[in-house]
């Protein structure tokens, strides 16, 4: 991780992205506006799985809300990528491997969810049991990569 | 302004100033959950306003979709609010003259203002648009406030560690 954030650091688009002193804030907002519509999106469809919200079935709530989440993944995901390049001393953080694990887990989980939601095919309950519990774990492990993207371990806390 | 900047000297100075500015587990932990719990306020925030501007979700019931969302939104809130109270502290008089951080605070009133203005006014009528008929234009108006002043909360809240504005 050390010689990638080394290769990135030196390649000319990262000097450009950290010359720019108004580009990393802004991707920055933009990374935390998109991955809040994801956390957002994908909580409606597990509170209707899980029968606390709404009338609508959570296959319904699936067909509504998992297009949104995976449009603001992508969103989020771009915009990773630039504050990669735009602020590459991160990758040298266990915090970020952490983010990236969590991340691919997460991602999984939620196809896994989007594919319970669609077998069910809007037979109201059918699947239920599954959704809640494969949301539960999705919900959870974006929120651990959430706070594994800002977090810090201690020796990246150390040096800033 | 020399009492309010007292009053900041004060405030940095105190224990939990000194705890939020001098340790280094305090500041990154109050950081990392402050941006989650921010993230969570705005996407929900986000959601309701799509609906209402009548841009997404227009099959949903506002009143089920407010139910919904409200909860989550008001405790993401309260989090991020004693988080961002608390790291406040450890800075205070350099955030008390910081412009990115008194655009935010001025857009997180607004926004305020707007929700109570919708609450008391526009929402009163919502029997006759809550689900099946167009928002009327002075709901959408509010929608619009308020998802662009909390997209600009956001934005103002990253310049605010970015830019020490004089």
């Amino acid at each position: 991780m050390l010689e990638l954030s080394q290769w990135v650091n030196g390649l000319p688009i990262s000097l450009v992205l950290r010359r720019i002193g108004w580009f990393v804030p802004l991707l920055q907002s933009l990374h935390i506006l998109s991955v809040g519509i994801v956390l957002s999106s994908l909580m409606m469809v597990e509170l209707r799985a899980w029968g606390v919200a709404g009338a609508a079935t959570p296959a319904a709530a699936g067909r509504r809300f998992l297009p949104w989440m995976w449009a603001a993944l992508a969103v989020a995901t771009v915009t990773g990528i630039g504050l990669m390049l735009g602020a590459p001393r991160s990758f040298r953080d266990g915090a970020f491997l952490a983010k990236l694990y969590l991340m691919g887990a997460a991602a999984i989980a939620t196809l896994a969810l989007g594919v319970v939601l669609r077998v069910d095919g809007g037979l109201k309950d059918a699947r239920v049991p599954a959704a809640r519990l494969i949301g539960a774990v999705a919900i959870v492990l974006w929120l651990g990569a959430t706070l594994a993207g800002r977090g810090r371990w201690i020796a990246g806390m150390l040096g800033g | 302004m020399k009492f309010i900047a007292d009053i900041m000297g004060w405030i940095e100075k105190s224990p939990v100033g000194e705890f939020a500015s001098q340790s280094i587990y305090a500041f990154a932990a109050l950081d990392m959950i402050h941006i989650a719990a921010i993230s969570i306020v705005v996407g929900m925030i986000a959601l309701l306003d799509l609906r209402l501007m009548g841009v997404a979700f227009t099959d949903y019931a506002v009143t089920a979709m407010a139910r919904q969302v409200l909860p989550w939104t008001w405790s993401a809130f309260i989090v991020a609010a004693a988080t961002g109270l608390l790291m406040f502290t450890g800075q205070a008089v350099k955030y008390s003259v910081n412009f990115a951080f008194l655009m935010k605070l001025t857009l997180m009133a607004i926004a305020g203002i707007n929700v109570l203005l919708f609450h008391f006014i526009i929402y009163r009528s919502i029997a006759k648009w809550d689900k099946g008929a167009a928002v009327p234009r002075a709901g959408k108006i509010a929608g619009m406030i308020s998802l662009a002043c909390w997209v600009a909360v956001v934005f103002y809240g990253r310049f605010t560690a970015y830019y020490q504005f004089p």
